[in-house]
């Protein structure tokens, strides 16, 4: 199995919908992938979640989770994507 | 910890504005493969590039997968060709044999292109270096991968007049070999002035020789992010314009900085350098002229587009230069013409000509980028284009490069279309008075006094 120590940063834009973090929880919750803070937003009319979860207990590999969980948005109608955190924190912190 | 706001920021870059890292260019010297036998050299050269760039592709796509960016491009760039093949090729069909074996070793790792088809002739030029010259149109008429380049001209040694001559020569010939396909293998061929060792950009990249054994060199991005963050300071000070240049170019070579470091892991490469390049592509948004006309220009190529080009240059540099270990390669904007919609639509409107791009390269990193030019034009007159542009560089110390399509058959007010990446262009009015009697003096240049510094 895949590991990694850094963290993983979920998003999730779409239109707003039930039991879309449910869904999107769910599936974590099966994979062993620990959510650490999730925070939720508006933009545009769109909903918009940002979940910072940690995958190194993961029972799958990160492209592996990355596919599923773009394919689970697929079926919701929202789009959702795994990046690792580390670009993120390269661009904005110094 | 990372906030939303910030996330939503990077990707707005990547999905919106065009964010990506240009290429990861892996350098491979050659020079451990020379051989006096022309197919002993092949075979090395061939499992010498297969077996350092086997993972190349496979790392690309794990670290687009894993950070979310694109990377366009994964190439090779290589020791230049002459000095590799010196000791075995006794004729230019020799040389051309070397070019085929690159184009089989780009494809067998799959590579998109293949730089290192060159030779540095800034001073003199030897017996190989000229066969290989010679042979270059045969070369790229018949490989899809291989791209050359030839340096002709340095600070430190003046200009090689007879090189310019014969490059003249050369493009013409390249451009004939492929008139029917608008001559676009003249898009793989670039004539340098202080070309840089460690260029990750095509066609201009090859692995020099004061590098290590294998290298990973990365070309940053990004002009739809640097042109959407102007967008948000309309009408502001310079003050304002520069310090959001400066912030901008910083995030993109952020992301160029982790991507570089990453496959430089992965394939267990050293990390070379950041090409800190605002690269256009012809996607709408993907412009560096766009970026001329958010400073306040209606059209690129209008009277200040050298002031707002110097600047954005600058800025570019200085937001870019923190943001990485290491900077190298060309590391500025370029201003190719058909690549860019802006510079097109510049072109077609008449905003902008080849002598006003010419001094826009007195300011920018690269040169005379991908410009058609009529197919009738006399080789004596391109080596006259060439040696302004060489002129620039040496005087200017800085890297000069002429990369022009002469289009056989077709002439001003007619368009060529490259494909892709590398877009199209309408054909560029060139200057009509001769510069035969000068181009046809044998010798060289000397260096300038100010390259005196010992």
């Amino acid at each position: 199995m895949e590991k990694s120590a850094d963290k993983t940063i979920i998003t999730v834009v779409g239109k707003d919908t039930v039991g879309i973090i449910a869904k999107v929880c769910t599936y974590l919750a099966d994979h062993r992938i620990n959510v650490l803070d999730i925070s939720q937003t508006i933009v545009q009319g769109y909903f918009n979640m940002m979940m910072i979860v940690d995958m190194n207990e993961a029972v799958k590999p990160f492209g592996d989770c990355s596919r599923e969980l773009a394919q689970l948005g697929e079926e919701i109608g929202v789009s959702i994507k795994c990046q690792r955190e580390e670009i993120f924190r390269k661009m904005h912190r110094i | 910890m990372i906030n939303i706001w910030e996330v939503n920021e990077t990707n707005a870059m990547i999905e919106q504005e065009n964010l990506d890292v240009r290429t990861i260019t892996l350098g491979i010297s050659l020079l451990d493969c020379m051989d006096s036998d022309l197919g002993e050299l092949r075979n090395k050269i061939f499992n010498k590039i297969t077996a350092v760039a086997k993972d190349l592709t496979a790392v690309g796509a794990e670290i687009e997968n894993e950070f979310g960016i694109p990377i366009v491009n994964k190439r090779i760039a290589v020791t230049p060709v002459a000095l590799v093949g010196g000791a075995a090729c006794q004729t230019p069909e020799d040389f051309a044999l070397l070019a085929d074996t690159l184009d089989e070793a780009a494809k067998t790792v799959g590579v998109n292109l293949i730089g290192g088809y060159s030779a540095l002739v800034s001073k003199g030029m030897t017996k190989a270096d000229e066969m290989l010259i010679r042979s270059i149109p045969a070369a790229l008429c018949r490989t899809d991968r291989v791209c050359s380049s030839v340096n002709l001209a340095s600070t430190k040694t003046g200009i090689n007049m007879d090189a310019v001559r014969l490059m003249g020569r050369i493009i013409l010939e390249t451009a004939e070999r492929s008139k029917d396909r608008d001559s676009v293998d003249c898009m793989k061929l670039v004539v340098f002035c202080n070309a840089p060792d460690d260029n990750p950009f095509m066609a201009g990249a090859f692995h020099g020789v004061t590098e290590a054994d294998a290298v990973v060199n990365v070309g940053v991005s990004g002009p739809g992010v640097v042109k959407t963050a102007l967008e948000q300071v309309r009408g502001e000070s310079f003050e304002v314009l520069c310090e959001t240049i400066k912030k901008t170019a910083f995030k993109v070579t952020r992301v160029g900085q982790l991507v570089a470091k990453e496959a430089s892991r992965l394939l267990n490469i050293p990390f070379g350098i950041i090409d800190l390049s605002l690269a256009p592509t012809p996607a709408v948004g993907d412009s560096v002229a766009d970026i001329l006309c958010e400073i306040g220009l209606e059209y690129a190529g209008a009277p200040g587009t050298t002031a707002a080009l110097a600047l954005l240059n600058d800025q570019v540099k200085k937001g870019g230069v923190m943001a990485s270990s290491y900077v190298g390669g060309l590391s500025g904007a370029f201003i190719p013409v058909s690549e860019d919609q802006g510079m097109i639509d510049a072109v077609q409107a008449g905003a902008v000509s080849l002598e006003k791009l010419e001094a826009m390269t007195c300011v920018c990193s690269v040169g005379l980028d991908m410009i058609a030019i009529p197919g009738d034009t006399p080789a004596e007159t391109i080596s006259g284009i060439i040696a302004d542009e060489m002129a620039l560089g040496m005087v200017n110390q800085k890297t000069t490069a002429a990369r022009l399509i002469p289009v056989i058959g077709k002439g001003v007010g007619d368009t060529v279309e490259f494909g892709g990446l590398f877009g199209y262009a309408p054909i560029m009015p060139v200057n009509r008075f001769s510069c035969a009697d000068f181009i046809r003096r044998r010798g060289r240049i000397p260096a300038p006094i100010h390259s005196f510094k010992n």
